[in-house]
């Protein structure tokens, strides 16, 4: 019928059927381009999510080691006991910090290359941030901690430089020093502003580009100090990018296990507590809740973080 | 009186070497105080490089500005006493348009129950006395374009830039937003620097109007003398697309043997004078322009009035005009 309609284009089997199909009804392709997606987020993500959440209300008989398959809050209250209370503290203590930090360094590289990085220099910033992220995530911790090492480069270049003093000083410091940098709380806190500062500086470069040159203009122009012009244009609108940053840092930071284990004091953080408790220790319920915590802190950040107004820009 | 703006033999080069581009070459100029001043050109003549250079986010490599008699050369842009408003309005999206308008007394220190004041009353200068609490994306274009002029007037600046300000409006909003305008400047008494590539916005709001090309002022004057006796062969085609002859021409069609522009609203269709060939027609509404190739090879646009008959393209006529509408040029580019 088609092609007594338009000789010049007649139709070309089942390919040419289906793409007349997709035209008339887009919500067809839609359908089929949304179907796999949907199923491993709804079956595979958020499934297992409720099994991890469901498991948390279970709890382990103390006598046989055996998980109770009846749902109590006994978990939990157990999750609050001061031992388990201090490793979440702990974590999302280093999380702040580490997210902190990222964004301070993360700003002015992320700022210099929306505004003024152009063409290879450009290239070049984002060879330089996403570089690291090519190498084994191993090879990069350990790498570090042979340079935070009692006997590494570190220690090594503050003793060439007559600082030896100051860097015992700060290894002095109570909680976060330690025998060297490599066993210490700073030691944990170098190699995780390390590993993530990429995840802080791409959303934030992201969103720095999409604020227009004349908007800064337009701050000057009315008499604000670039000082101003920072705090009251740039930042709430760099304020999303921020945002989806530290989401990253943050998150990331809460559920790593291995950064802590090589380098840093033995003390646990959430990831090697849920490692333990599930594995040799065999308490699901425990690590399940444990599990649960950095959802829960996220939600909550994600909240505050939207009645401060930082998606007011998006 | 000392001028509001005052360029002594300002030059802005972009970049170095043999890629060097003089946007602004050897610009003097002077704009009196509480005049409608256009800048008018086609894109890259450096008007807007010169307004930037005005308002500070420029600065010159040669030659000073003055900015009612104080040298400009060390002054940022935040401590000039001149507002701009931009060309895509940049207003913060982030902010309520009260926020925005109340901008400049903000970072000025006014408290907030006066800035807030402040504000109200500058969005009833604007007519968008109901729009405070809203978002700029919730705004049409002419009236983000409002809001920007309330933010700009807020800070009672002493010369208020415009870069393009209509550009981006549709024709019957743009119509009456220049007649606002003007009418805003002349109650303010504010000097306005108005920057145009549009030849028919600059006559119709200034009260003088430099024409740029290439980086250099041709000429200024006011609207009538810009318009009337264009002073070279590119004003005369860019402001109203006159006809340009050269002097062999010109002599031919019994002018002086000068560079000469010939409006084509003075040209009319008459039984007699000189013989030509309609080529094209096209059609203005308030009238038609109609291409005219003479016998002895010019190409000739006539202006018909909406009303008067209208020859078909390949129709033999005659064409006649005054021979004082014929106005020689001291230039040649």
């Amino acid at each position: 019928m088609s092609a007594a309609l338009d000789p010049a284009h007649p139709a070309r089997g089942p390919g040419d059927r289906l793409t007349g199909l997709f035209w008339r009804r887009p919500s067809v392709l839609l359908a089929l381009l949304l179907a796999p997606p949907l199923l491993w987020l709804g079956v595979v993500y958020v499934g297992s999510l409720v099994a991890l959440l469901w498991q948390s209300f279970y709890s382990i008989d103390e006598f046989s080691g055996v998980v109770v398959p009846e749902l109590t809050l006994k978990t939990y209250a157990e999750l609050l006991r001061p031992s388990n209370a201090d490793v979440i503290l702990r974590t999302a203590t280093m999380a702040a910090a580490v997210t902190i930090a990222s964004a301070v360094l993360a700003f002015p590289i992320a700022y210099y290359a929306a505004r003024y990085a152009k063409g290879r220099w450009k290239a070049a910033f984002y060879l330089g941030v996403m570089l690291p992220l090519w190498s084994s995530y191993l090879v990069k911790v350990y790498a570090w901690k042979l340079i935070l090492a009692k006997e590494g480069i570190v220690t090594w270049a503050f003793e060439g430089l007559g600082a030896g003093n100051l860097l015992n000083a700060v290894l002095a410091i109570p909680v976060i020093g330690g025998n060297s940098l490599s066993t210490s709380y700073i030691g944990t806190f170098l190699v995780f502003l390390y590993v993530w500062l990429p995840f802080m500086i791409l959303p934030m470069q992201a969103s720095l580009e999409r604020v227009p040159a004349t908007m800064l203009e337009a701050s000057g122009d009315l008499g604000a100090r670039p000082g101003q012009t920072f705090r009251h244009v740039i930042l709430p609108l760099a304020m999303p990018g921020v945002i989806a940053g530290s989401i990253f840092t943050f998150s990331l930071t809460l559920g790593d296990y291995i950064i802590p284990q090589i380098v840093g004091s033995s003390r646990l953080f959430i990831g090697q507590a849920v490692y333990t408790l599930q594995g040799t220790a065999g308490n699901i319920p425990l690590a399940a809740a444990f599990a649960v915590v950095p959802i829960l802190i996220m939600l909550v950040y994600l909240a505050v973080a939207r009645r401060l107004g930082a998606f007011d820009a998006l | 009186m000392t001028a509001a703006v005052d360029f002594s033999h300002v030059s802005r080069q972009f970049g170095s070497g043999a890629a060097a581009v003089r946007a602004v070459d050897d610009v003097s100029l002077t704009i009196a105080e509480g005049e409608f001043f256009a800048m008018l050109g086609p894109s890259g003549s450096g008007k807007t490089t010169c307004l930037r250079l005005i308002s500070g986010f420029e600065s010159p490599n040669d030659g000073t500005i003055r900015i009612f008699g104080q040298d400009m050369g060390s002054v940022p842009p935040n401590r000039r006493h001149v507002n701009t408003v931009f060309q895509d309005y940049a207003l913060f999206p982030h902010m309520t348009v009260r926020d925005n308008v109340a901008y400049g007394l903000m970072v000025r220190g006014v408290d907030r129950r006066t800035r807030m004041a402040r504000a109200e009353e500058m969005l009833g200068l604007v007519h968008l006395p109901e729009f405070g609490g809203r978002k700029p994306g919730q705004l049409s274009g002419g009236q983000r374009q409002r809001v920007a002029l309330a933010r700009a007037l807020v800070n009672e600046p002493r010369v208020l830039l415009l870069d393009e300000p209509l550009g981006a409006l549709d024709l019957k909003l743009r119509e009456a937003m220049q007649d606002e305008l003007k009418s805003l400047q002349k109650r303010l008494g504010i000097t306005f620097v108005f920057v145009t590539h549009d030849q028919g916005e600059a006559l119709s709001m200034a009260d003088r109007v430099a024409v740029f090309s290439k980086g250099k002022i041709v000429q200024t004057g006011s609207p009538a003398e810009v318009y009337e006796r264009p002073a070279t062969r590119f004003v005369a085609d860019f402001v109203g697309s006159s006809n340009v002859l050269d002097p062999a021409q010109s002599a031919r069609l019994g002018g002086p043997a000068r560079w000469t522009s010939l409006r084509p609203e003075a040209i009319r269709l008459a039984g007699e004078g000189t013989p030509g060939t309609v080529t094209t027609l096209r059609y203005l509404g308030a009238g038609t322009r109609v291409s005219v190739a003479l016998a002895a090879g010019e190409d000739l646009g006539v202006l018909l009035p909406a009303g008067a008959p209208v020859p078909a393209p390949g129709d033999p006529v005659r064409l006649t005009w005054e021979r004082s509408a014929m106005h020689a040029m001291e230039g040649e580019a």
